[in-house]
């Protein structure tokens, strides 16, 4: 495989990843704009491990993963008792928290970057990313899959049927920050090289935007999403200068096209 | 009584919306909560399954005291409603609603992460659809419950209540909108649903429908309880003719 195509094909797997950790907590009706800050705790956590204790990157990713969905856990109960764009607000202020702390932290190189040797090859990348794929789509095939889209669509006769509204949210997120950290972690080691200053709220806003233009009414929207949002500027690649005004638009003409995603319940594939 | 009030009070701002009601559901009785517009029906069935907290009074759920029981664990003691505005949740299947109240018998995380997803295997799922099926709504199971028209989602709500087979079904406005033969189905499934002794509890403006579904019917006006009295005697009560109709020195 030519380095090229391996470097593409990782950054898809990755950003699968990454569009199931804002689908998460979007299909419990949370508009959540952290989602970077979740990847950097995820990526300078498993770099931390494995430069300063000599961890393998495979048990420094899964560390990572459980460290930024033990913080999505913690940060879930005082950002969940804010609502709509509130709660967009709430994860804004969280992800410059988190990129300006990181910013600060000089034993992780601070504001110059942060080189990591370990290494992970594309394999393990696209096995992790497969996981998480079977993992999301077996979720949705349990009554969480059925429950979280019941809180989203009214909470209060969600909570009449039972279900604990606050428990499935926070479940969601944590879920979602915990997916967020393990594609840091996976970027981290493919890459070698992060910079806090890549994990910005520009940065979650793409994620989310993968997951809003797949749909977010099926577990196929966000894998979409992120396909298109990888492999089309690349495709793109003819045209130079111009491909990302290119790519905007076409961006703005799916968008208005189809408000809702691409993918639609009971539409091609669900059934 | 498998369902008491006593001296429940409700205020919005400065708004006295229930005052001081007092009423009791026998077991396996059919009730009808009737009143003008804005005599506080509605917010009864709030105040029961905990939509809001009472200002004062409590409610009793065989013979236990639920007043400061979050509405969730409700529906767990056998408490079910529908609502007036029917809300089943769109973007889910007709199936996949009626598998949401399931949920209230078996609660808990493990419960949460059985699969149900799996064709018509799956224990819960082919339940749901013999409850679809029994209601002649087999052919909505896979629809989005929010496309459907309105006398449709108003059976599935009612299959979706009883799915967490509840002892006390709480329907409000059951039969509004609903031409007369859809009004008369609604009360033969409402018959049968009482045969296998569920207590009804029902807020309802047709009063036919009322008189041939109910042996009991308690009258409020402005929050208060204005009459109770056996459905046949509700005609003969001049308290509740005057809250329909003013007065009979105006008429």
């Amino acid at each position: 495989m030519s380095g090229y195509l391996e470097s593409v094909l990782v950054l898809l797997a990755i950003n699968v990843i990454l569009a199931y950790a804002a689908f998460l907590p979007m299909v419990a009706g949370q508009l959540n704009l952290g989602v970077a800050a979740f990847v950097a705790i995820g990526a300078y956590s498993a770099g931390y491990l494995s430069n300063s204790f000599a961890v393998h990157p495979v048990p420094a990713a899964l560390a990572a993963t459980a460290a930024a969905g033990i913080i999505g856990w913690l940060v879930a109960f005082p950002i969940l008792r804010t609502r709509g764009i509130y709660l967009a607000l709430a994860t804004f202020a969280l992800n410059q928290l988190v990129q300006g702390t990181i910013l600060n932290l000089n034993v992780v190189g601070g504001a110059s970057g942060y080189p990591i040797p370990a290494h992970i090859g594309f394999p393990v990348v696209a096995a992790f990313s497969l996981a998480v794929i079977v993992l999301v789509f077996l979720a949705f095939r349990t009554r969480f899959g059925i429950s979280v889209t019941a809180v989203s669509d009214d909470e209060r006769a969600a909570d009449l049927m039972g279900l604990s509204v606050r428990g499935l949210q926070s479940a969601a997120f944590t879920a979602g920050a915990a997916l967020a950290g393990l594609a840091g972690a996976l970027y981290a080691h493919h890459f070698n090289y992060i910079e806090a200053q890549n994990y910005g709220v520009l940065f979650s806003i793409y994620i989310v935007l993968y997951v809003l233009l797949g749909g977010t009414q099926t577990v196929y929207g966000p894998l979409l999403g992120a396909a298109v949002f990888t492999l089309l500027p690349e495709l793109l690649r003819g045209s130079a200068a111009w491909r990302y005004v290119i790519f905007a638009c076409l961006i703005i003409a799916i968008m208005s096209l189809r408000p809702q995603g691409v993918i639609l319940k009971r539409s091609w594939f669900s059934k | 009584m498998v369902l008491e009030i006593r001296n429940l009070s409700k205020s919005f701002g400065g708004l006295k919306v229930i005052d001081d009601l007092s009423f009791g559901v026998e077991r396996g009785e059919r009730l009808a909560l009737i009143g003008p517009n804005g005599a506080g029906k509605t917010t009864v069935f709030n105040l029961i399954t905990g939509v809001y907290p009472a200002d004062s009074g409590r409610v009793f759920l065989e013979q236990s005291d639920i007043t400061g029981l979050p509405s969730r664990y409700r529906i767990r003691r056998g408490l079910a409603r529908t609502f007036q505005n029917i809300r089943l949740m769109p973007h889910l299947t007709v199936i996949e609603n009626v598998m949401i109240a399931q949920y209230a018998r078996a609660p808990g995380v493990r419960a949460m992460l059985q699969p149900v997803g799996f064709g018509r295997a799956n224990r819960w799922r082919a339940e749901a659809r013999a409850a679809l099926a029994e209601a002649g709504l087999e052919a909505y199971a896979g629809e989005a419950a929010g496309a459907l028209p309105y006398g449709i989602q108003k059976r599935v709500e009612l299959v979706r209540a009883l799915a967490a087979s509840p002892r006390v079904l709480l329907l409000d406005e059951p039969a509004a909108g609903l031409n007369p033969a859809e009004t008369e189905a609604l009360h033969q499934a409402l018959e049968a649903i009482a045969r296998r002794g569920v207590t009804l509890v029902v807020v309802e403006h047709d009063m036919q429908f009322v008189g041939r579904l109910c042996s009991r019917v308690v009258v409020l006006n402005f929050g208060c309880k204005i009459a109770e009295c056996a459905s046949g005697e509700i005609h003969a009560d001049a308290r509740v003719r005057e809250a329909y109709l003013g007065s009979e020195e105006l008429a």
